[in-house]
């Protein structure tokens, strides 16, 4: 059982929580820390970060990738930037506004004291990444560039062209390769990891397959880092990459690690909707394109006319209307429901009618086509890629899809799971973005906790074991972890039932996105709840995975997965159905306002919502981080 | 709807790297236009295991052209008929109803074939390991304001860094050389005024590397035309210049020159 839920966040005023804490941990002597191993899983922004500071610092580190290579891991793909609060362009930014902003852009959802220190940090990233040679965009003085991005009222973000997170992972992937080569780092690639070594207390290690081999065997250290993502692609259907998953997490969750908030899910409203059954995946278009885009549906039902003969009054630009002083520029979270309305209730265009037009026909009039070319060129292309359609010539047409996780594993201040010794860092962790995420945050998140809070906070949790070795891999602590996944692997083989893995898959992403999607409500809940358990029964009895576990086989790896998927699934409906409030990206159509806004419920729900693993379907234990705002007042959030 | 598509693949199997391969015949309809490549080997697959074959083994994950994990030879051209596209971007549109389609994983020596049509490409990272960072450990960079760069260089560099290393360039090419790729690493870093201090090193370092793995280079262009990020030539050009300077300017460095 656990006890009370403590989050150890610091005393004092809010802008000196982080510094003063810094000064009262413990700190680890150069020479001894080469005498402590720390396991890194993940290598994307925050691991990749993580593990080549660690690295630096002397500490021995080992880190995981299933990847052929730590660069590919889905921080590749962020398009748009990175928050800094810099203020190089003397428009009022600071560390404070943008502490503000993201409290409130979170609805009121996270911790006041991390999002302060990830402000803080933030400053520190953009160096960081400035002097690994990420090449952001510049003006003709050679100083950098900023844009506005996401709603944002300033302009703080910072960005490569629309490769953003390309360029700051290669950023990371290179320190990291830097140890990599110096030796401070071992780094295993194709290698998955599938579950967590927990002895007396605390985590001692990891257990792992190999991808090419088979080869099922366990890692042990001083400390674990999962920096292993978010759980999106539980609804099949997200911009994830196709590999994403939460199994890391939830196998740290089953041995104890606390899952907060799963009801929370970013949907962005700005992708290519979907094309057909066999759709696997959908592609995000960098949402800085509603700075110049404008979204409008038809305002007749049945509209069958092509864009250009609909007249201007025959136009419904929903946003602009509803929302006059943001209009197209509302958070992510509004504009994804807006999207939702308009679509059921039938106004929405193309073949399948499920999607809105962005349309460039103002601006490109207004700047001329090469002006929007020079700004997005890059994302018209892989518009015109994906469908056939050129967006300099006739709308793009948009729907929101699953993008990014704000739940995640509960971790203290310091970045530390309920498990000692078990960190979580990225969008594996809950902490920071509450319940909506504001855009060009991710990025900045992932590095802080890599880069510059994780390598600290560490420390303080090390230096008291000095002396102690890791568990040694023959105990019987490590062997019968080794033997329950090998034969959890081996037991996948034998079902040898009629349906593909990507079958079930894609009939539990149908009932997570029609019943935990954009708008939840207590009957659909119940009804998820009902149905995910006997479709999970189907799938444990009925699915087919064909080859075998000696060598390369992806159905055999996507099939654990998917396995977790199914009961991160029911979590998930058990959370949002328990928060009966609607905030940020979880929406409740019992909870809003007379104008169809979330509307949250600060006396009963100003909490977090952390699960403990309770064994059998059904049984998992909800524990509760209230949550104090003691700077930012707590408000209903207006963007009319 | 437009019409669907009946489609003849041909496709290399070889259950691992020392077994013999064999290309197998597949018949697959009903593909949509809109499908992309990738998708039409999801239904592939789907289809095999019902029939309970096993799946083929093609790599991919972001499906958006950015991660570099895909990667296969298409009629004989690395990542297809489309210019300046990755197999995940490439779309049915591109074939007609009736079309043989022979897919085969990279062939390069260096690159060895795991399983069907997946290869193993870790030496693309040797040659990063070698030396293709800044040496700039967390905390200790100055502001970023500090050191303009001129936008020209900035953007110049950012050309190379667009490089996804998927391998196309080595697959395409006759040598199969890594120039391509590896020219775009040193350009990105030794275009920028932060990658001065290790610029020499650098250079001599990853080019050696490279050559320890890869053939050499003779100016065929087949990887710039291969790959999808259009990586320009002059990079190797650059590369090439900078690393007959090393030779000389890194004795320099050590007061031997």
């Amino acid at each position: 059982m656990i006890g009370e839920l403590n989050s150890r966040i610091p005393e004092g005023p809010i802008e000196e929580k982080w510094s003063s804490h810094k000064f009262d941990m413990k700190l680890v002597n150069p020479a001894n820390k080469r005498k402590f191993e720390v396991i890194v899983v993940g290598t994307g922004l925050a691991g990749a970060s993580a593990a080549a500071t660690l690295g630096e610092l002397g500490y021995k580190v080992k880190a995981f990738t299933y990847h052929d290579s730590p660069r590919r891991a889905h921080s590749i793909a962020a398009q748009g930037g990175i928050n800094g609060a810099k203020n190089y362009q003397n428009d009022g930014d600071s560390v404070y506004r943008l502490f503000y902003d993201t409290v409130k852009g979170g609805d009121y959802r996270s911790r006041e004291a991390n999002v302060h220190r990830l402000a803080e940090v933030s400053l520190n990233i953009i160096d960081q990444c400035v002097g690994q040679g990420v090449p952001f965009a510049r003006e003709y003085g050679g100083l950098l560039d900023n844009r506005s991005f996401g709603g944002a009222q300033v302009s703080r973000t910072f960005y490569a062209r629309g490769q953003t997170g390309q360029q700051l992972l290669l950023g990371a992937y290179s320190a990291l390769m830097r140890q990599v080569g110096s030796g401070s780092v071992e780094l295993h690639t194709r290698t998955e990891m599938l579950d967590l070594i927990v002895h007396d207390g605390a985590a001692r290690g990891i257990v792992v397959r190999d991808l090419i081999t088979g080869d099922v065997r366990s890692h042990t250290a001083h400390a674990v880092v999962l920096a292993t993502g978010g759980y999106g692609n539980v609804y099949y259907l997200s911009t994830n990459a196709m590999m994403c998953n939460v199994t890391a997490g939830w196998r740290a969750h089953r041995r104890g690690a606390l899952f907060a908030n799963p009801c929370y899910t970013q949907i962005h409203p700005t992708c290519i909707p979907a094309s057909d059954e066999f759709q696997s995946k959908l592609t995000l278009m960098s949402e800085s394109l509603r700075n110049d885009g404008r979204i409008w549906v038809p305002s007749g039902h049945d509209e069958a006319r092509s864009v250009s003969d609909i007249p201007e009054d025959q136009r419904y630009y929903y946003l602009e209307e509803k929302y006059p002083s943001f209009g197209n520029l509302v958070p992510r979270d509004v504009a994804s429901r807006n999207a939702k309305t308009v679509v059921d209730q039938g106004l929405g265009v193309g073949p399948l009618k499920n999607g809105v037009y962005l349309d460039f026909a103002d601006a490109i009039q207004r700047d001329g086509e090469d002006a929007i070319r020079e700004r997005y060129g890059n994302l018209f292309q892989m518009y015109e890629r994906i469908t056939g359609e050129d967006p300099y010539k006739t709308p793009m047409r948009i729907y929101p899809a699953t993008h990014y996780t704000m739940g995640g594993l509960w971790v203290d201040y310091e970045l530390m799971s309920n498990v000692p010794g078990l960190f979580v860092v990225g969008e594996a962790n809950f902490s920071d973005h509450g319940a909506n995420r504001l855009g060009a945050s991710a990025l900045m998140q992932g590095l802080a906790d890599g880069y510059f809070v994780l390598p600290y906070t560490i420390g303080n949790y090390l230096a008291p074991l000095l002396g102690e070795s890791p568990l040694d891999e023959s105990d019987p602590a490590c062997s019968n972890v080794v033997q329950g996944v090998a034969e959890r692997t081996q037991k996948w083989l034998s079902v040898n039932g009629t349906r593909t893995v990507d079958w079930f898959h894609r009939e539990l992403g149908k009932l997570v996105w029609n019943f935990i999607g954009m708008e939840r409500d207590k009957n659909g809940l119940e009804k998820a709840l009902s149905e995910i358990p006997s479709l999970r029964e189907e799938f444990e009895k009925d699915v087919r995975v064909l080859g075998s576990a000696d060598n390369l086989n992806t159905s055999l790896e996507k099939v654990g997965r998917v396995a977790d998927f199914f009961e991160l699934a029911e979590l998930k409906a058990r959370d949002a159905l328990e928060r009966a409030e609607s905030c940020g990206g979880h929406f409740r159509s019992e909870s809003q306002t007379p104008e169809g806004e979330a509307l949250r419920d600060d006396d009963n729900f100003s909490h977090v919502a952390a699960w403990e693993w309770g064994g059998t379907s059904g049984s998992a234990i909800r524990h509760k981080e209230e949550l104090e705002f003691e700077y930012v007042p707590l408000t209903q959030r207006s963007y009319k | 709807m437009e019409n669907t598509m009946t489609l003849t693949l041909k496709v290399w199997r070889q259950k691992g790297p020392l077994e013999n391969g064999r290309f197998e015949t597949y018949e697959i309809d009903q593909i949509s236009p809109d499908m992309s490549f990738l998708e039409m080997f999801d239904v592939l697959n789907e289809n095999l295991i019902n029939n309970g074959e096993e799946p083929v083994e093609i790599a991919s994950d972001c499906r958006e052209g950015i991660c570099g994990t895909c990667g296969c030879m298409i009629n004989g051209k690395a990542h297809g008929p489309e210019k300046a596209t990755a197999t995940c971007q490439l779309h049915m549109r591109k074939f007609k109803d009736g079309d043989t389609i022979i897919v085969e994983p990279w062939q390069a020596t260096s690159f060895p074939i795991i399983k069907d049509l997946v290869v193993d490409r870790s030496p693309l990272d040797r040659i990063i390991e070698s030396g293709g960072f800044i040496t700039v450990p967390t905390g200790s960079a100055p502001d970023a304001n500090l050191i303009p760069v001129p936008k020209d260089a900035a953007d110049s560099a950012f050309d190379a860094a667009a490089c996804i290393g998927c391998g196309a360039c080595v697959a395409a090419c006759p040598n199969s050389a890594a120039q391509l790729f590896t020219s775009a690493k040193v350009q990105h870093l030794n275009l920028l005024p932060q990658g001065q201090a290790e610029r020499w090193s650098r250079t001599e370092e990853m080019v050696e590397k490279m050559e320890e793995y890869f053939g050499s280079c003779t100016n065929h262009g087949e990887c710039h035309e291969a790959c999808p990020k259009e990586i320009p030539l002059d990079f190797i050009a650059y590369t090439n210049r900078d690393y007959v300077k090393s030779k000389r300017k890194n004795r320099n460095l050590l007061g031997q020159g």
